[in-house]
Protein backbone atom coordinates (compact mmCIF):
# COMPACT_ATOMS: atom_id res chain seq x y z
CA UNK A 1 0.00 0.00 0.00
CA UNK A 2 2.37 2.54 0.84
CA UNK A 3 5.54 2.64 -1.20
CA UNK A 4 4.40 1.15 -4.30
CA UNK A 5 0.85 3.35 -4.37
CA UNK A 6 3.14 6.66 -3.70
CA UNK A 7 5.36 5.94 -6.48
CA UNK A 8 2.40 4.78 -8.67
CA UNK A 9 0.30 8.06 -8.51
CA UNK A 10 0.59 9.40 -11.94
CA UNK A 11 1.84 12.81 -11.66
CA UNK A 12 -1.48 13.90 -13.31
CA UNK A 13 -3.24 13.26 -10.35
CA UNK A 14 -3.49 16.05 -7.93
CA UNK A 15 -2.11 15.15 -4.71
CA UNK A 16 -3.57 16.39 -1.25
CA UNK A 17 -2.27 16.86 1.91
CA UNK A 18 -5.27 16.85 3.84
CA UNK A 19 -6.61 14.35 6.59
CA UNK A 20 -9.95 13.26 6.26
CA UNK A 21 -9.87 11.63 8.97
CA UNK A 22 -8.29 14.45 11.18
CA UNK A 23 -10.94 15.95 13.98
CA UNK A 24 -10.57 18.94 12.80
CA UNK A 25 -11.67 18.21 9.11
CA UNK A 26 -14.46 16.26 10.91
CA UNK A 27 -15.36 20.01 12.76
CA UNK A 28 -16.38 20.96 9.19
CA UNK A 29 -15.41 19.28 6.19
CA UNK A 30 -17.49 21.01 3.40
CA UNK A 31 -14.48 23.04 2.90
CA UNK A 32 -12.19 20.19 2.16
CA UNK A 33 -14.95 18.10 0.33
CA UNK A 34 -15.35 21.18 -2.09
CA UNK A 35 -11.31 21.25 -2.38
CA UNK A 36 -11.43 17.64 -3.01
CA UNK A 37 -13.89 18.21 -5.50
CA UNK A 38 -12.79 21.27 -7.51
CA UNK A 39 -8.87 19.63 -7.30
CA UNK A 40 -10.21 16.59 -10.31
CA UNK A 41 -11.91 13.68 -10.66
CA UNK A 42 -9.61 11.98 -8.94
CA UNK A 43 -6.90 13.01 -6.23
CA UNK A 44 -4.00 11.16 -4.25
CA UNK A 45 -3.89 11.31 -0.47
CA UNK A 46 -0.29 11.38 0.68
CA UNK A 47 -1.65 11.33 4.47
CA UNK A 48 -3.27 7.68 4.00
CA UNK A 49 -1.64 6.78 0.41
CA UNK A 50 -4.77 6.45 -1.18
CA UNK A 51 -6.74 7.29 -4.02
CA UNK A 52 -9.95 9.53 -3.50
CA UNK A 53 -12.76 10.12 -5.48
CA UNK A 54 -15.43 13.02 -4.27
CA UNK A 55 -16.97 14.38 -7.49
CA UNK A 56 -21.20 12.08 -8.33
CA UNK A 57 -20.12 10.73 -11.19
CA UNK A 58 -16.78 9.05 -9.68
CA UNK A 59 -17.95 7.88 -6.42
CA UNK A 60 -21.15 6.39 -8.82
CA UNK A 61 -18.70 4.34 -11.15
CA UNK A 62 -16.62 3.06 -8.74
CA UNK A 63 -19.54 1.81 -6.40
CA UNK A 64 -21.17 0.28 -9.66
CA UNK A 65 -17.73 -1.40 -10.85
CA UNK A 66 -17.79 -3.90 -8.25
CA UNK A 67 -15.29 -6.24 -9.98
CA UNK A 68 -12.61 -3.53 -10.32
CA UNK A 69 -12.81 -2.14 -7.08
CA UNK A 70 -13.71 -4.41 -5.08
CA UNK A 71 -14.97 -5.04 -1.11
CA UNK A 72 -13.33 -8.47 -0.13
CA UNK A 73 -10.35 -6.80 0.53
CA UNK A 74 -12.30 -4.61 2.84
CA UNK A 75 -14.43 -1.79 2.64
CA UNK A 76 -11.74 0.29 5.42
CA UNK A 77 -8.15 1.47 4.71
CA UNK A 78 -6.72 -1.90 6.06
CA UNK A 79 -6.24 -4.04 2.98
CA UNK A 80 -7.21 -7.36 3.94
CA UNK A 81 -5.02 -9.01 1.31
CA UNK A 82 -1.66 -7.74 3.53
CA UNK A 83 -3.15 -7.32 7.10
CA UNK A 84 -5.23 -9.48 9.16
CA UNK A 85 -8.58 -7.95 9.53
CA UNK A 86 -9.69 -6.69 13.54
CA UNK A 87 -12.64 -9.26 13.44
CA UNK A 88 -13.85 -12.02 10.94
CA UNK A 89 -14.68 -10.21 7.90
CA UNK A 90 -18.18 -9.41 6.78
CA UNK A 91 -19.94 -12.11 4.72
CA UNK A 92 -21.90 -9.71 2.51
CA UNK A 93 -20.04 -5.94 2.89
CA UNK A 94 -16.61 -7.79 2.97
CA UNK A 95 -17.12 -10.19 0.08
CA UNK A 96 -17.54 -10.32 -3.60
CA UNK A 97 -19.45 -12.09 -6.44
CA UNK A 98 -19.86 -15.10 -5.97
CA UNK A 99 -19.93 -15.00 -2.74
CA UNK A 100 -21.76 -11.93 -1.96
CA UNK A 101 -24.80 -12.77 -4.23
CA UNK A 102 -25.98 -15.67 -1.75
CA UNK A 103 -25.37 -13.67 1.29
CA UNK A 104 -27.29 -10.90 -0.43
CA UNK A 105 -30.37 -12.40 -1.13
CA UNK A 106 -30.56 -13.97 1.61
CA UNK A 107 -30.59 -10.62 3.77
CA UNK A 108 -32.65 -9.02 0.91
CA UNK A 109 -35.73 -11.51 0.99
CA UNK A 110 -34.81 -10.87 5.50
CA UNK A 111 -35.52 -7.37 4.81
CA UNK A 112 -38.12 -6.84 1.80
CA UNK A 113 -40.66 -4.48 1.75
CA UNK A 114 -42.90 -7.42 2.01
CA UNK A 115 -41.52 -7.27 5.43
CA UNK A 116 -41.30 -3.51 6.14
CA UNK A 117 -45.24 -4.18 5.40
CA UNK A 118 -45.68 -6.50 8.71
CA UNK A 119 -43.77 -4.63 10.65
CA UNK A 120 -45.31 -0.88 9.91
CA UNK A 121 -47.73 0.07 12.13
CA UNK A 122 -45.78 -1.25 15.06
CA UNK A 123 -42.79 0.67 14.19
CA UNK A 124 -45.37 3.80 13.80
CA UNK A 125 -47.04 3.16 16.93
CA UNK A 126 -43.92 3.34 19.02
CA UNK A 127 -42.55 6.55 17.09
CA UNK A 128 -46.03 8.38 17.96
CA UNK A 129 -45.52 7.05 21.85
CA UNK A 130 -41.87 8.51 21.92
CA UNK A 131 -43.08 11.96 20.21
CA UNK A 132 -45.70 12.26 22.72
CA UNK A 133 -43.33 11.50 25.89
CA UNK A 134 -40.93 14.30 24.25
CA UNK A 135 -43.70 16.49 24.05
CA UNK A 136 -44.43 16.16 27.51
CA UNK A 137 -40.88 16.87 28.34
CA UNK A 138 -40.63 19.94 25.83
CA UNK A 139 -36.88 20.34 26.45
CA UNK A 140 -34.38 17.09 26.41
CA UNK A 141 -31.17 16.11 24.32
CA UNK A 142 -32.37 14.81 20.83
CA UNK A 143 -29.53 12.30 20.55
CA UNK A 144 -29.73 10.39 23.29
CA UNK A 145 -33.68 10.39 24.32
CA UNK A 146 -34.83 10.46 20.41
CA UNK A 147 -32.45 9.72 17.80
CA UNK A 148 -30.82 6.53 19.82
CA UNK A 149 -33.76 6.35 22.27
CA UNK A 150 -36.23 5.17 19.06
CA UNK A 151 -34.11 3.13 17.02
CA UNK A 152 -33.51 0.81 20.09
CA UNK A 153 -36.45 0.91 21.10
CA UNK A 154 -38.27 -0.93 18.20
CA UNK A 155 -34.62 -2.54 15.84
CA UNK A 156 -33.43 -4.87 18.65
CA UNK A 157 -37.00 -6.23 19.51
CA UNK A 158 -37.19 -6.77 15.26
CA UNK A 159 -34.04 -8.78 14.98
CA UNK A 160 -35.11 -10.84 18.06
CA UNK A 161 -32.17 -9.94 20.61
CA UNK A 162 -32.83 -10.80 24.49
CA UNK A 163 -33.01 -8.07 26.58
CA UNK A 164 -30.14 -8.54 28.10
CA UNK A 165 -26.86 -7.10 27.10
CA UNK A 166 -28.44 -4.48 24.63
CA UNK A 167 -26.14 -2.01 26.03
CA UNK A 168 -23.44 -3.29 24.09
CA UNK A 169 -24.85 -2.71 20.66
CA UNK A 170 -24.28 1.38 19.76
CA UNK A 171 -20.28 0.38 21.23
CA UNK A 172 -20.12 -2.06 19.46
CA UNK A 173 -21.36 -0.34 16.07
CA UNK A 174 -19.05 2.38 17.24
CA UNK A 175 -16.23 0.17 16.98
CA UNK A 176 -17.10 -1.32 13.56
CA UNK A 177 -17.51 2.17 11.91
CA UNK A 178 -13.96 3.72 13.63
CA UNK A 179 -12.31 0.20 12.37
CA UNK A 180 -12.99 1.43 8.11
CA UNK A 181 -10.80 4.55 8.96
CA UNK A 182 -6.92 4.85 9.21
CA UNK A 183 -4.60 3.57 12.24
CA UNK A 184 -5.28 6.92 14.59
CA UNK A 185 -6.48 7.24 17.89
CA UNK A 186 -9.77 6.69 17.38
CA UNK A 187 -9.46 3.38 15.13
CA UNK A 188 -7.12 2.05 17.65
CA UNK A 189 -8.81 3.20 20.74
CA UNK A 190 -11.71 1.56 19.82
CA UNK A 191 -10.23 -1.66 18.56
CA UNK A 192 -8.47 -1.90 22.56
CA UNK A 193 -11.92 -1.57 23.93
CA UNK A 194 -13.77 -3.65 22.37
CA UNK A 195 -13.44 -7.15 23.28
CA UNK A 196 -16.48 -7.73 25.67
CA UNK A 197 -18.66 -6.10 23.05
CA UNK A 198 -17.63 -8.71 20.27
CA UNK A 199 -18.16 -11.11 23.08
CA UNK A 200 -21.70 -10.05 23.40
CA UNK A 201 -22.46 -9.54 19.61
CA UNK A 202 -21.03 -13.33 19.12
CA UNK A 203 -23.06 -14.76 21.29
CA UNK A 204 -26.49 -12.83 20.62
CA UNK A 205 -25.90 -13.98 17.11
CA UNK A 206 -26.48 -17.57 17.84
CA UNK A 207 -29.79 -19.34 16.85
CA UNK A 208 -30.91 -19.98 20.38
CA UNK A 209 -30.64 -16.53 21.43
CA UNK A 210 -33.15 -15.00 18.72
CA UNK A 211 -36.65 -15.23 19.48
CA UNK A 212 -39.17 -16.39 16.67
CA UNK A 213 -40.40 -14.36 14.07
CA UNK A 214 -37.28 -11.49 13.93
CA UNK A 215 -34.79 -10.66 11.50
CA UNK A 216 -32.54 -12.82 13.08
CA UNK A 217 -34.42 -16.00 13.55
CA UNK A 218 -35.72 -15.65 9.48
CA UNK A 219 -31.74 -15.80 8.97
CA UNK A 220 -31.21 -18.52 10.63
CA UNK A 221 -34.21 -20.47 9.10
CA UNK A 222 -32.61 -19.52 5.56
CA UNK A 223 -29.33 -21.42 6.78
CA UNK A 224 -31.93 -24.65 8.38
CA UNK A 225 -32.83 -24.40 3.95
CA UNK A 226 -29.77 -24.61 2.69
CA UNK A 227 -29.04 -21.26 1.36
CA UNK A 228 -26.45 -20.04 3.56
CA UNK A 229 -24.36 -22.60 6.17
CA UNK A 230 -25.14 -22.78 9.85
CA UNK A 231 -21.36 -20.97 10.22
CA UNK A 232 -22.55 -17.98 8.23
CA UNK A 233 -25.86 -17.40 9.51
CA UNK A 234 -24.65 -15.80 13.10
CA UNK A 235 -22.42 -13.35 10.70
CA UNK A 236 -25.07 -12.42 8.69
CA UNK A 237 -27.20 -11.69 11.77
CA UNK A 238 -24.06 -9.81 12.61
CA UNK A 239 -24.28 -7.52 9.90
CA UNK A 240 -27.61 -6.52 11.14
CA UNK A 241 -26.21 -5.36 14.45
CA UNK A 242 -23.35 -3.85 12.79
CA UNK A 243 -24.85 -1.67 9.98
CA UNK A 244 -28.50 -1.08 11.75
CA UNK A 245 -28.76 0.63 14.44
CA UNK A 246 -25.92 3.11 15.08
CA UNK A 247 -27.14 4.32 11.44
CA UNK A 248 -30.73 5.04 11.85
CA UNK A 249 -29.54 6.79 15.14
CA UNK A 250 -27.44 9.28 12.96
CA UNK A 251 -29.32 9.32 10.05
CA UNK A 252 -32.12 10.45 12.60
CA UNK A 253 -30.48 12.48 14.67
CA UNK A 254 -29.86 14.14 11.22
CA UNK A 255 -33.05 14.85 10.10
CA UNK A 256 -34.15 16.21 13.23
CA UNK A 257 -30.78 18.64 13.54
CA UNK A 258 -31.86 20.18 9.50
CA UNK A 259 -35.37 20.58 11.00
CA UNK A 260 -34.37 22.08 14.00
CA UNK A 261 -31.61 24.30 11.80
CA UNK A 262 -34.66 25.04 8.59
CA UNK A 263 -37.54 26.27 10.67
CA UNK A 264 -39.59 26.99 7.26
CA UNK A 265 -38.64 23.21 6.14
CA UNK A 266 -40.06 21.86 9.51
CA UNK A 267 -43.17 24.29 8.24
CA UNK A 268 -43.66 22.30 5.00
CA UNK A 269 -43.68 19.04 6.65
CA UNK A 270 -46.25 20.17 9.33
CA UNK A 271 -48.22 21.62 6.44
CA UNK A 272 -47.99 17.89 4.11
CA UNK A 273 -47.10 15.28 6.48
CA UNK A 274 -46.36 13.04 4.06
CA UNK A 275 -43.45 14.74 3.25
CA UNK A 276 -41.54 12.68 5.99
CA UNK A 277 -40.23 10.16 4.10
CA UNK A 278 -38.44 12.20 1.76
CA UNK A 279 -37.71 14.92 4.83
CA UNK A 280 -35.61 11.90 5.91
CA UNK A 281 -34.44 10.87 2.80
CA UNK A 282 -33.36 13.86 2.33
CA UNK A 283 -31.42 14.73 5.46
CA UNK A 284 -29.62 11.19 4.68
CA UNK A 285 -28.47 12.92 1.12
CA UNK A 286 -27.29 16.11 2.94
CA UNK A 287 -26.00 14.49 6.00
CA UNK A 288 -24.48 11.65 5.06
CA UNK A 289 -24.75 10.01 8.17
CA UNK A 290 -22.08 7.25 6.16
CA UNK A 291 -19.38 9.82 5.00
CA UNK A 292 -16.83 7.39 3.71
CA UNK A 293 -15.98 3.63 2.41
CA UNK A 294 -13.20 2.28 0.62
CA UNK A 295 -12.83 0.10 -2.51
CA UNK A 296 -9.43 -1.80 -3.07
CA UNK A 297 -8.46 -2.26 -7.16
CA UNK A 298 -8.44 -5.73 -8.28
CA UNK A 299 -6.58 -5.02 -11.63
CA UNK A 300 -4.39 -1.99 -13.27
CA UNK A 301 -7.49 0.18 -14.17
CA UNK A 302 -8.15 3.80 -16.00
CA UNK A 303 -10.91 5.83 -14.24
CA UNK A 304 -11.67 9.45 -15.66
CA UNK A 305 -8.34 9.34 -17.89
CA UNK A 306 -6.28 8.13 -14.82
CA UNK A 307 -3.82 4.99 -14.27
CA UNK A 308 -4.39 3.44 -11.06
CA UNK A 309 -2.42 0.56 -10.56
CA UNK A 310 -3.61 -2.94 -9.10
CA UNK A 311 -4.26 -3.39 -5.08
CA UNK A 312 -4.63 0.46 -4.93
CA UNK A 313 -7.05 1.54 -2.11
CA UNK A 314 -9.84 4.19 -3.27
CA UNK A 315 -11.47 6.11 -0.62
CA UNK A 316 -15.10 7.15 -2.10
CA UNK A 317 -16.23 10.58 -0.46
CA UNK A 318 -20.16 9.92 -0.27
CA UNK A 319 -20.55 12.76 1.63
CA UNK A 320 -19.09 14.84 -1.06
CA UNK A 321 -20.40 13.40 -3.99
CA UNK A 322 -23.91 13.95 -2.05
CA UNK A 323 -23.04 17.11 -2.67
CA UNK A 324 -21.62 17.74 -6.23
CA UNK A 325 -23.06 21.07 -7.73
CA UNK A 326 -22.17 18.81 -10.97
CA UNK A 327 -25.36 16.87 -10.31
CA UNK A 328 -27.38 18.19 -7.31
CA UNK A 329 -29.17 21.98 -7.65
CA UNK A 330 -28.50 24.08 -4.58
CA UNK A 331 -26.73 21.23 -2.88
CA UNK A 332 -26.22 23.28 0.22
CA UNK A 333 -29.46 23.79 0.91
CA UNK A 334 -31.68 21.46 3.04
CA UNK A 335 -34.79 20.76 1.29
CA UNK A 336 -37.79 18.14 2.22
CA UNK A 337 -39.24 18.28 -1.61
CA UNK A 338 -35.92 17.25 -3.09
CA UNK A 339 -35.91 15.12 -5.81
CA UNK A 340 -33.54 12.94 -4.12
CA UNK A 341 -33.09 9.69 -6.00
CA UNK A 342 -30.00 9.15 -6.58
CA UNK A 343 -27.86 9.56 -3.80
CA UNK A 344 -25.62 8.05 -2.56
CA UNK A 345 -26.03 8.20 1.49
CA UNK A 346 -26.43 4.12 1.40
CA UNK A 347 -24.50 3.84 -1.42
CA UNK A 348 -25.06 2.40 -4.80
CA UNK A 349 -24.43 -1.37 -7.05
CA UNK A 350 -24.34 -4.31 -5.51
CA UNK A 351 -23.49 -3.37 -1.50
CA UNK A 352 -26.12 -0.68 -1.71
CA UNK A 353 -27.33 -0.32 2.31
CA UNK A 354 -29.60 -3.58 2.40
CA UNK A 355 -31.50 -2.36 5.57
CA UNK A 356 -32.13 1.30 3.79
CA UNK A 357 -35.58 0.21 3.67
CA UNK A 358 -35.57 -0.61 7.77
CA UNK A 359 -33.72 2.94 7.75
CA UNK A 360 -36.21 4.29 5.55
CA UNK A 361 -39.19 3.24 7.97
CA UNK A 362 -37.69 4.43 10.88
CA UNK A 363 -37.06 8.09 9.22
CA UNK A 364 -40.18 8.08 8.30
CA UNK A 365 -41.97 7.48 11.52
CA UNK A 366 -40.36 9.64 13.80
CA UNK A 367 -40.74 12.39 11.10
CA UNK A 368 -44.50 12.01 10.89
CA UNK A 369 -45.48 11.82 14.41
CA UNK A 370 -43.08 15.50 14.66
CA UNK A 371 -45.06 16.39 11.09
CA UNK A 372 -48.49 15.90 12.85
CA UNK A 373 -47.87 16.50 16.80
CA UNK A 374 -44.52 19.65 17.12
CA UNK A 375 -45.37 22.79 16.22
CA UNK A 376 -41.73 23.78 16.51
CA UNK A 377 -38.23 22.61 16.91
CA UNK A 378 -35.80 25.08 18.45
CA UNK A 379 -32.22 24.54 19.72
CA UNK A 380 -31.59 25.42 22.76
CA UNK A 381 -28.23 24.40 24.35
CA UNK A 382 -24.81 23.67 22.78
CA UNK A 383 -24.47 21.00 20.14
CA UNK A 384 -21.80 18.97 20.52
CA UNK A 385 -20.28 17.03 17.68
CA UNK A 386 -19.67 13.00 18.01
CA UNK A 387 -16.09 12.00 16.47
CA UNK A 388 -15.81 8.82 14.52
CA UNK A 389 -13.97 8.05 11.19
CA UNK A 390 -16.94 6.87 8.83
CA UNK A 391 -20.26 8.40 10.38
CA UNK A 392 -21.04 12.00 10.95
CA UNK A 393 -23.37 12.97 13.46
CA UNK A 394 -23.44 14.31 17.08
CA UNK A 395 -23.18 13.28 20.51
CA UNK A 396 -25.53 16.27 21.95
CA UNK A 397 -28.56 18.38 20.31
CA UNK A 398 -30.62 19.83 23.26
CA UNK A 399 -34.09 20.95 21.83
CA UNK A 400 -36.74 22.40 22.88
CA UNK A 401 -40.50 21.46 20.94
CA UNK A 402 -43.57 23.49 21.17
CA UNK A 403 -46.54 21.11 20.54
CA UNK A 404 -49.00 21.73 17.71
CA UNK B 1 -36.09 7.85 -29.37
CA UNK B 2 -39.41 5.66 -28.28
CA UNK B 3 -42.03 7.38 -26.90
CA UNK B 4 -43.44 6.16 -23.46
CA UNK B 5 -46.62 7.01 -22.11
CA UNK B 6 -47.28 7.57 -18.50
CA UNK B 7 -50.82 7.39 -17.47
CA UNK B 8 -51.00 9.53 -14.19
CA UNK B 9 -53.25 7.79 -11.39
CA UNK B 10 -56.27 10.80 -12.53
CA UNK B 11 -55.94 8.71 -16.20
CA UNK B 12 -54.13 11.57 -17.11
CA UNK B 13 -51.96 10.63 -20.56
CA UNK B 14 -48.00 11.84 -20.44
CA UNK B 15 -45.90 10.66 -23.68
CA UNK B 16 -42.34 10.68 -23.42
CA UNK B 17 -39.31 10.59 -25.48
CA UNK B 18 -37.11 8.02 -23.52
CA UNK B 19 -33.44 7.05 -24.58
CA UNK B 20 -32.64 3.46 -25.83
CA UNK B 21 -30.55 2.01 -23.51
CA UNK B 22 -32.37 3.57 -19.97
CA UNK B 23 -34.75 2.01 -17.68
CA UNK B 24 -38.04 3.21 -17.98
CA UNK B 25 -37.13 4.51 -14.22
CA UNK B 26 -34.45 6.96 -15.34
CA UNK B 27 -36.76 8.04 -18.47
CA UNK B 28 -39.25 8.66 -16.06
CA UNK B 29 -37.21 10.69 -13.35
CA UNK B 30 -35.44 12.80 -16.25
CA UNK B 31 -39.14 13.77 -17.35
CA UNK B 32 -40.05 14.78 -13.79
CA UNK B 33 -43.24 11.99 -13.41
CA UNK B 34 -43.67 12.40 -10.23
CA UNK B 35 -45.36 9.18 -9.32
CA UNK B 36 -42.19 7.21 -9.62
CA UNK B 37 -40.35 7.38 -6.41
CA UNK B 38 -37.26 5.35 -7.35
CA UNK B 39 -36.11 5.37 -3.63
CA UNK B 40 -32.74 3.17 -4.12
CA UNK B 41 -32.32 4.56 -7.39
CA UNK B 42 -32.73 1.69 -9.63
CA UNK B 43 -30.64 -1.09 -7.28
CA UNK B 44 -33.60 -3.56 -7.03
CA UNK B 45 -34.19 -2.94 -3.29
CA UNK B 46 -37.10 -0.47 -2.51
CA UNK B 47 -40.14 -1.32 -4.80
CA UNK B 48 -40.76 2.44 -5.37
CA UNK B 49 -40.89 2.37 -8.91
CA UNK B 50 -43.84 -0.12 -9.38
CA UNK B 51 -46.05 0.47 -12.62
CA UNK B 52 -48.98 -1.26 -14.90
CA UNK B 53 -47.59 -2.47 -17.60
CA UNK B 54 -50.62 -1.84 -20.17
CA UNK B 55 -51.72 -5.64 -21.47
CA UNK B 56 -51.22 -5.47 -25.13
CA UNK B 57 -47.14 -4.48 -24.20
CA UNK B 58 -47.08 -7.54 -21.75
CA UNK B 59 -45.65 -10.07 -23.52
CA UNK B 60 -43.12 -7.81 -25.16
CA UNK B 61 -41.34 -7.61 -22.30
CA UNK B 62 -38.55 -9.73 -20.56
CA UNK B 63 -39.81 -12.01 -17.99
CA UNK B 64 -39.60 -11.12 -14.05
CA UNK B 65 -36.87 -11.97 -12.50
CA UNK B 66 -36.95 -13.37 -9.18
CA UNK B 67 -35.70 -10.37 -6.81
CA UNK B 68 -38.06 -8.14 -8.88
CA UNK B 69 -40.56 -10.93 -8.03
CA UNK B 70 -39.84 -10.88 -4.00
CA UNK B 71 -40.10 -6.67 -4.55
CA UNK B 72 -43.87 -6.97 -6.53
CA UNK B 73 -44.96 -8.55 -3.06
CA UNK B 74 -44.07 -5.54 -0.80
CA UNK B 75 -45.55 -2.22 -3.09
CA UNK B 76 -47.38 0.19 -1.78
CA UNK B 77 -50.15 -0.46 -4.22
CA UNK B 78 -51.90 -3.61 -4.53
CA UNK B 79 -50.13 -5.97 -7.06
CA UNK B 80 -51.41 -6.89 -9.71
CA UNK B 81 -50.56 -9.45 -12.86
CA UNK B 82 -49.41 -6.51 -15.40
CA UNK B 83 -47.00 -5.10 -12.27
CA UNK B 84 -43.64 -4.37 -12.94
CA UNK B 85 -40.79 -2.50 -11.37
CA UNK B 86 -39.58 0.05 -13.92
CA UNK B 87 -35.91 0.13 -13.07
CA UNK B 88 -36.20 -3.37 -14.33
CA UNK B 89 -38.01 -2.54 -17.69
CA UNK B 90 -35.23 -1.48 -20.50
CA UNK B 91 -35.91 0.78 -23.19
CA UNK B 92 -34.98 -1.17 -26.51
CA UNK B 93 -36.54 0.66 -29.98
CA UNK B 94 -39.58 -2.45 -30.04
CA UNK B 95 -40.86 -0.31 -26.77
CA UNK B 96 -41.74 2.60 -28.64
CA UNK B 97 -45.39 2.96 -27.74
CA UNK B 98 -45.27 1.62 -24.41
CA UNK B 99 -47.95 2.58 -21.89
CA UNK B 100 -47.66 2.49 -18.40
CA UNK B 101 -49.73 3.49 -15.56
CA UNK B 102 -48.94 4.92 -12.32
CA UNK B 103 -50.10 3.40 -9.33
CA UNK B 104 -51.30 6.26 -6.74
CA UNK B 105 -48.69 5.16 -3.99
CA UNK B 106 -45.65 4.23 -3.79
CA UNK B 107 -44.69 4.61 -0.43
Amino acid sequence: MSATAATGASSAIPRLGVDPFALDFFDDPYPTHEALREAGPIVYLDKWNVYGVARYAEVYAVLNDPMTFCSSRGAGLSDFARETPWRPPSLILEADPPAHTRTRAVLSKVLSPAVMKQIRDRFMTVAAAKIDELLQRRSFDAIPDLAEAYPLSVFPDAVGLKPDGREHLLPYAGVVFNAFGPPNELRQSAIERSLPHQAYVAEACQRDNLSPGGFGACIHAFAARGDITDAEAPLLVRSLLSAGLDTTVYGIGAAIYCLARWPEQMTRLRDDPSLARNAFEEAVRFESPVQTFFRTTTRDVELSGSPIGEGEKVLMFLAAANRDPRRWAEPDRYDITRKTSGHVGFGSGIHMCVGQLVARLEGEAVLTAFARKVGAVAISGPVKRRYNNTLRGLESLPITLTPA
Amino acid sequence: MPTITFIHPDNRSEPIDAQIGDSAMRAALTHGIDEIVAECGGNAVCATCHVYVDEAWLPKLDPVAADEDDLLDGTASERLPNSRLSCQIKITPALDGLVLRLPDRQT
